[in-house]
């Protein structure tokens, strides 16, 4: 898996991706664009490439930097709880301030994910019993825990479908004005790469990091927030994306080893170039209808965390 | 012999409360309101009863407390089914078919599917009860994923007509297959009877009941078929509840401090029952909730199961 390979695949898959779509745009017409197709190519195509590549990148990184700090392969926003936290920050953001702005609803949303990964931290600590394996089944729970707390509030108050529409990924209704929340990604995935160094280490245990003169504590609480800000931000503007931060991770630290120097941008890669195959799948199936994204993740996603589970002794996991 | 004392306290208060239901504020037109909750409440004991028959099985084959049918995905893969079939066949063959074919049809597949994972499953040295769990909530949110991709492929039209036949919830009972599943239940039983006397003997381990002259594999797959039944129905009638069984099970077990599979199996079919309808009772008349029970039931049973992973884990 080089990383050339990877990135043509991405130039190639984005463009396959802006000419895909129900209005006819094909790529012979790029130079002689009319008014209606501009509109379209800037106002919906674009946004929606943009907002697939940084969702892909930003998930997948989140969740390797989640795998080395609590130093199991299977941890992720999906089974640690921070996705769930995030819908139910959400939930409370449109029930108590209905008229806030995006930005605030992303912060309370950033506050829960946050408590809520924190909290899945904490009782990991707890735990002196560190499956591989039971870690994430504890997690998994701990979400159902938090997304029944949302079905419950949101039946008393009828926003079952309200939350259902707002956390199924979809990127059908991405456009301009709508997305540039997830910018807010960027920046901080740029912090992400920053400190890739110094999550490697603290993902050798904490007396090791300690020896080598890391601040531990401070370390992992950037990681934390890391993970949090990105959920809440790609949460709220897509929707959940089931899965991502579990397989791409693994399947790079299967030819990449665990140094996350070497393995983050082949992990950003090939998470865009995944949810781009996902995302151009879900368009033609049903052409001209689509299939949100968080189904086909959800279907390929699940299946190749299953081989990866059953085959986890033969890649050592 | 206490646990008898309690089974009766237990059975009383499951038919208080069917009765409370029945008769509670009821005005009106009584022929027609009646025979409508009597229904709908056979509907929710057929369904809590098999979830807990079915679960109390299920946790005397792994040998386990925590593994149950509903966690091991088992009623996410029934709908998966039922979805496929309306896929296949479209809506117009459901209603001119009559749903119980549909019904019997999709529990045949249900069967075969709940083998083949058990063969895929158990086969391995690897059975670690933590890894097959993992396992099982995975495939449950493969099958779920599976389900709404198929759903979504589904012509809109068709896929109205098929829900409102087919995807029940504990609001929305299933009640036009009612009569069928108490016909099926029966037929279930009678094959059971042979299988019944194994159980305890089985709850000793696999080796020990090899030994003590239990022909295993073949009554484990038998037992395995009954399961994979059970579920189907229930999920077919109230749709699912993935944490009751756990939670009626181990309830059962610490209330009537036995490991007499007869007193079990009614024990947790009885709390169950109790669970269920004493539920609907207060979140309907009580609270004037929304909240289907099912929602309670799945936070009640969510911090009972990291309980009893936390403390399983303890005494390790």
């Amino acid at each position: 898996m080089k990383l050339r390979y990877l990135i043509i695949s991405l130039i190639v898959l984005s463009i396959t991706s802006l000419f895909v779509g129900v209005s006819d745009l094909s790529l012979k017409d790029i130079f002689s664009l009319t008014a209606d197709q501009r509109d379209i190519l800037w106002h919906s195509r674009i946004p929606r490439l943009i907002s697939i590549l940084i969702a892909g990148m930003s998930m997948s990184i989140v969740g390797l930097i989640m795998q080395q700090l609590s130093r199991n392969r299977f941890v992720s926003p999906t089974t640690a709880g921070t996705l769930d936290s995030a819908k139910l920050g959400i939930l409370v953001a449109m029930l108590m301030f209905t008229s806030a702005s995006p930005l605030v609803k992303m912060s309370i949303a950033f506050l829960f994910a946050l408590a809520g990964t924190f909290i899945f931290m904490k009782l990991l600590e707890k735990i002196k019993f560190k499956d591989t394996i039971f870690i994430p089944l504890v997690g998994l729970m701990f979400g159902n825990i938090i997304s029944s707390m949302a079905t419950f509030i949101a039946y008393k108050n009828n926003l079952i479908q309200n939350i259902s529409s707002w956390m199924l990924g979809d990127f059908s209704m991405i456009m301009s004005g709508k997305y540039e929340l997830m910018f807010i990604s960027i920046p901080i995935l740029a912090l992400a790469f920053l400190f890739a160094n110094k999550f490697t280490i603290a993902g050798m245990g904490e007396d090791f990091a300690k020896n080598l003169g890391l601040n531990y504590r401070q370390v992992v609480n950037l990681g934390l927030m890391i993970v949090a800000l990105v959920t809440a931000s790609v949460v709220l503007t897509v929707g959940v994306i089931p899965f991502l931060g579990l397989i791409i991770p693994n399947i790079v630290t299967i030819y990449q080893g665990d140094h996350l120097k070497k393995s983050l941008t082949h992990t950003a890669v090939l998470g865009a170039v995944f949810v781009l195959v996902c995302d151009i799948i879900g368009r033609i199936v049903i052409y001209p209808y689509e299939i949100p994204i968080s189904l086909t993740v959800g279907v390929i996603g699940s299946a190749m965390f299953l081989y990866l589970l059953l085959r986890r002794k033969k890649y050592g996991l | 012999m206490a646990y008898k004392k309690k089974t009766v306290i237990l059975f009383l208060v499951a038919l208080l409360l069917t009765c409370l239901y029945i008769f509670y504020g009821l005005s009106g037109n009584i022929d027609y309101i009646l025979p409508r909750r009597i229904v709908k409440v056979i509907a929710v004991i057929i369904s809590g009863g098999a979830i807990a028959f079915a679960t109390t099985i299920f946790m005397t084959i792994t040998n386990n407390r925590i593994l149950t049918p509903s966690v091991m995905g088992l009623d996410s893969l029934y709908l998966l089914v039922q979805t496929v079939m309306i896929y296949l066949f479209g809506s117009h063959s459901l209603v001119m078919m009559n749903s119980n074919i549909n019904y019997v049809i999709s529990i045949i597949a249900m069967v075969l599917f709940s083998l083949i994972l058990y063969r895929i499953l158990f086969r391995g040295e690897d059975s670690n009860v933590y890894f097959l769990l993992l396992i099982g909530l995975i495939l449950g949110t493969f099958f779920n994923s599976a389900t709404s991709f198929m759903q979504v492929l589904i012509d809109p039209n068709e896929f109205m007509i098929a829900q409102d036949k087919m995807f029940a919830s504990i609001n929305n009972v299933n009640t036009n297959l009612v009569y069928l599943s108490v016909v099926l239940i029966f037929l279930v039983m009678l094959y059971f009877w042979r299988y019944a006397k194994y159980l305890d003997v089985l709850a000793l381990g696999k080796d020990l009941s090899i030994n003590l002259g239990v022909p295993y594999n073949d009554v484990v797959k038998h037992l395995l078929v009954i399961v994979a039944i059970m579920i189907s129905i229930a999920t077919a009638l109230t749709g699912p509840m993935t944490f009751l069984g756990l939670l009626v099970v181990n309830l059962a077990y610490e209330f009537l401090k036995t490991f007499r599979h007869k007193y079990i199996i009614m024990g947790s079919a009885l709390i169950s029952i109790i669970a269920l309808i004493g539920g609907q009772l207060i979140v309907e008349k009580i609270f004037v909730f929304q909240t289907p029970i099912s929602v309670i039931i799945n936070f009640i049973g969510g911090i009972y199961f990291i309980y009893l992973l936390l403390k399983e884990n303890r005494s390790w």
